[in-house]
């Protein structure tokens, strides 16, 4: 940086004004304000991505046969595009991953905020963030090559190669850390003096967890939730890898689905031809799936801030 | 936090009726965390087992092949993820600190423009990586025309963990105390001599770990990379920003979708390769948080 | 004008009728003058003037929240950095108006240095930390002599000479306070303001740093925000006396109520708020 004129620096009294003009200053402070909006420019980037194929996509398929239709199979011929069972083994593979990683995070939140002695929570939170930390192919290997083989030795009834039922268990154990950490957060923010209250009328550890700190926690909790199930619905390898390349419009776990994520991440590593439908088909199935998890994002993002504004 | 910890003869004074039921709801939640625990013991050891004959030279030292998992190797794989993680870091850090420093040294909060920034980054921070993808694709493959590169990958990637390091760089700035920034201030530095010569140097160990854990993440990413050619079968090393490529997570998911038994094998053998950086890397983000850990 | 404003004024005449104990007499650097200091809306200041003699020590007493440190913060412009802050009124720095248009507040804070109430040393050795002033500034002369220099002045140099590539956060904390004023009198201000600088230390740092401001006070003038009484009348010429009013809506202001030389004001201060206080029956 270019510095100042030190004439003044014996004290004689001269004007205040700047001795030498600053434009670097001003020029940093453009090219710094630049770099932020490069995060802007990525969001705008998304959404134009988004929509002109989206737009020409349904130029060409009705938003209802998208919508109500149960079979999917833009690739086949002729070519049907009900974008329900993609949809469908979304949510059922986001929902198996949310009912294990919702009582098991939730539960290892509770010992670690309320019964954990510092040395034991020093240890533990960062041993869980290594999950967080382990690279999705490495889970779609797991479930496909461990945990299948597993479920098919074990349960009664029929699971083939490709199923729901392991990518989303798998799913769950991957986004137990948001559930545990972002709770936890939430629980360590609740006042002692509410749980010395409890403590004072003679409840026991467990009750004043339960209804003392859980209560108290309770926004800062759904919004982990629903982070994690954002972040389930929203993972692509251990779905495509575990769960299968085929659509199917059905209940049964045991079976292979594809989930939004996955049936981009398919057709979007062939070599499809731009402009086709069946390029649009990417982006159409893209701008739901972008919707959907910023709609959780936003209400998680609103519950986060609410737990904030009580406690801090 | 610290929180209460009942002392002992405060439960021995307990009702008769609740040990049992204090007991039980104790051990279901250890156990909560034990499976969690268990699941990632089994996940390590079943990748260690299954990988650990097939963990040698060859592995580094050949190209993939399809036909014989015996011969084949993931060389080009390792260099293209060094080559594109390299640029992707040269893509965002600069960036990212640069965003960070304007959000909590210049921006000013009352302004709509500077909130629009900061929510934006939140929810950029969670849109799927595969929808990433679509952005490369759509945008920076295509109307960029960079096409299936290194560079197109950098960049997809680099945007993806562009919020983590916003985000870990803006909490080390903000803990560096405001009455450093004062005392430079009145000295007569400016604001940007103020920045550059106090605030940075004091927040680069927190910058530098956040760093390290965000490019930790785009090592392991592999679902945008589906989609922008690195599925490709490539038997040589990039050799500049638009070459070609594969990265270590793509050719282990490739070797992962043979059929033929060696290359499951292969595919373990890579994977404890990943993690071994990744452990690396994360190792030093942690030794360096702790060697320079705030020192007021 | 106000009743209280109308005997700020007759003190400042008699002050500057009378003797004070400096060699000259008061020959102004800053002359306040209907300042007001507002927070956004809320106005924190209501109505200062004051003049700050030239190599005099004056200090700023009263109870928390009168106002004390906001007017001295106004001095080299701090209050700029905080986001709605807003002066009115006038400050002039011996002839130029200090909120002018043409100043630049970076140029304000070489003149005018300033010493916090927490040392807040840079997280760098001694040395980088008396250097850093000069270096941003770009003052010419030899770096090693003006640290030298400052660190004698700040009566540190013996204590430290053989320790100067050492971390400043090592020191004391007493240390650390007279190596913060050692820093400010390295880029050779005119002025050198305290915010409270003795509150943090215990008493023999504080009597050492007094001893100091003593020293200092012959080439520079030193403005003190200080809430220990005692402090004020040992080492002050002058002191400015300001407390909180509470106006018509509820609202606190705070304000000058007496300004006179030190040696009046602890013995025989015209108004009764200042005896109050200054006897400790402030309320």
């Amino acid at each position: 940086m270019a510095m100042r004129d030190s004439a003044t620096a014996s004290g004689t009294p001269s004007s205040l004004a700047r001795s030498r003009p600053r434009h670097g200053e001003a020029i940093i402070k453009a090219v710094l304000l630049l770099a932020a909006l490069v995060s802007v420019a990525t969001t705008i980037g998304i959404v134009v991505s988004l929509v002109e194929p989206t737009i020409g996509f349904f130029a060409q398929i009705s938003v209802v046969e998208f919508f109500t239709s149960t079979e999917w199979g833009p690739l086949f011929e002729p070519p049907s595009y009900g974008v329900l069972p993609l949809v469908s083994a979304t949510l059922i593979t986001t929902g198996i991953a949310v009912l294990v990683a919702v009582p098991l995070g939730l539960a290892a939140a509770v010992y670690l905020s309320e019964y954990a002695d510092p040395r034991v929570r020093k240890f533990c939170k960062p041993a869980l963030e290594v999950l967080a930390g382990i690279p999705t192919v490495v889970f779609g290997f797991f479930a496909l090559s461990f945990v299948t083989p597993l479920l098919r030795g074990i349960l009664p009834f029929e699971i083939e190669i490709f199923n729901a039922l392991s990518a989303g268990l798998v799913v769950g154990f991957m986004i137990i850390p948001i559930v545990a950490s972002l709770s936890e957060d939430a629980m360590s923010a609740v006042p002692a003096g509410l749980r010395e209250g409890s403590y004072a009328l003679g409840a026991s550890k467990m009750v004043t967890s339960l209804r003392v700190v859980l209560p108290a926690a309770f926004s800062g909790i759904v919004a982990a939730v629903i982070l994690a199930i954002s972040r389930g619905a929203g993972e692509t390898m251990i779905v495509y890898m575990a769960g299968g390349g085929q659509p199917n419009f059905t209940l049964d776990i045991g079976k292979a689905m594809q989930t939004m994520a996955a049936f981009i991440a398919q057709a979007g590593s062939g070599d499809v031809p731009v402009g086709t439908v069946d390029y649009n088909t990417i982006f159409a199935v893209g701008s739901l799936l972008f919707v959907m998890t910023l709609v959780m994002n936003f209400v998680s993002a609103r519950l986060v801030r609410k737990f904030r504004e009580v406690y801090e | 936090m610290a929180v209460l910890s009942t002392p002992r003869s405060a439960v021995q004074l307990a009702g008769k009726g609740q040990p049992l039921r204090e007991h039980v709801f104790r051990i279901a939640l250890i156990s909560s965390l034990a499976i969690a625990f268990v699941f990632l013991a089994a996940l390590l050891t079943y990748v260690l087992v299954e990988g650990w004959p097939r963990l040698d030279s060859r592995l580094w030292e050949n190209m993939p092949s399809i036909r014989n998992p015996e011969i084949a190797g993931a060389q080009s794989a390792i260099t293209g993820t060094l080559w594109v993680i390299s640029l992707t870091a040269v893509l965002t850090l600069p960036t990212g600190v640069a965003a960070a420093i304007y959000l909590e040294e210049y921006a000013d909060k009352t302004r709509w423009w500077n909130r629009v920034i900061e929510v934006n980054i939140q929810n950029l921070a969670s849109v799927p990586s595969i929808v990433y993808g679509i952005l490369g694709l759509g945008i920076i493959a295509r109307s960029f025309g960079l096409g299936f590169s290194v560079i197109t990958a950098a960049i997809t990637l680099g945007l993806l963990v562009l919020p983590v390091v916003i985000i870990a760089s803006r909490e080390s700035i903000r803990a560096v105390p405001p009455s450093i920034r004062e005392g430079s201030l009145a000295l007569g530095a400016t604001q940007w001599q103020t920045i550059s010569r106090q605030v940075l140097p004091a927040a680069i160990p927190g910058i530098a770990t956040g760093s390290i854990l965000a490019l930790s993440r785009a090592i392991g990413e592999a679902a945008p990379l589906l989609m922008l050619g690195a599925v490709s079968f490539i038997r040589f090393n990039p050799d500049g920003v638009m070459a070609s490529y594969t990265v270590l997570p793509i050719q282990i998911f490739n070797w992962i979708s043979q059929s033929r038994e060696g290359f499951h094998y292969l595919a373990a053998a890579a994977i404890v390769v990943l993690l071994a950086i990744l452990l690396l890397m994360n190792s030093a983000a942690i030794w360096l948080r702790n060697r320079y850990q705030k020192r007021w | 004008m106000s009743e209280t404003e109308t005997t700020i004024m007759k003190n400042i005449q008699v002050s500057a009728n009378g003797a004070p104990r400096t060699i000259e007499s008061l020959d102004p650097v800053f002359t306040v003058s209907g300042l007001s200091v507002f927070y956004g809306a809320y106005e924190a200041v209501r109505g200062v003037d004051l003049t700050i003699g030239n190599r005099e020590i004056t200090a700023m007493i009263g109870p928390s929240g009168c106002g004390k440190s906001t007017v001295l913060r106004c001095f080299n412009r701090m209050n700029d950095l905080i986001p709605g802050a807003r002066a009115v009124g006038q400050i002039l720095y011996h002839d130029e108006d200090l909120y002018g248009d043409h100043v630049d507040p970076i140029e304000v804070r070489r003149r005018i240095g300033m010493v916090f109430q927490k040392p807040n040393p840079f997280p760098k050795s001694i040395y980088d930390n008396i250097a850093y002033g000069p270096r941003v500034n770009g003052m010419k002369g030899k770096v090693d002599d003006l640290v030298e220099e400052a660190l004698t002045r700040a009566a540190l140099w013996d204590e430290v000479k053989d320790k100067l590539k050492q971390n400043a956060l090592s020191l004391s904390g007493g240390q650390q306070q007279r190596l913060c004023i050692a820093r400010a009198i390295a880029v050779k201000p005119e002025v050198i303001l305290m915010d409270e600088p003795c509150s943090a230390l215990d008493p023999i740092a504080t009597t050492k740093i007094e001893d100091l401001m003593q020293e200092l006070a012959r080439d520079y003038t030193i403005v003190i925000v200080t809430h220990n009484m005692q402090q004020a009348a040992r080492v002050s010429h002058r002191t400015a006396f300001f407390t909180a009013e509470v106006d018509e809506k509820g609202e606190r202001h705070g304000r000058l109520v007496e300004y006179d030389e030190t040696s009046r004001i602890f013995t025989n201060p015209s108004d009764k708020r200042t005896e109050d206080y200054i006897t400790g029956r402030f309320g």
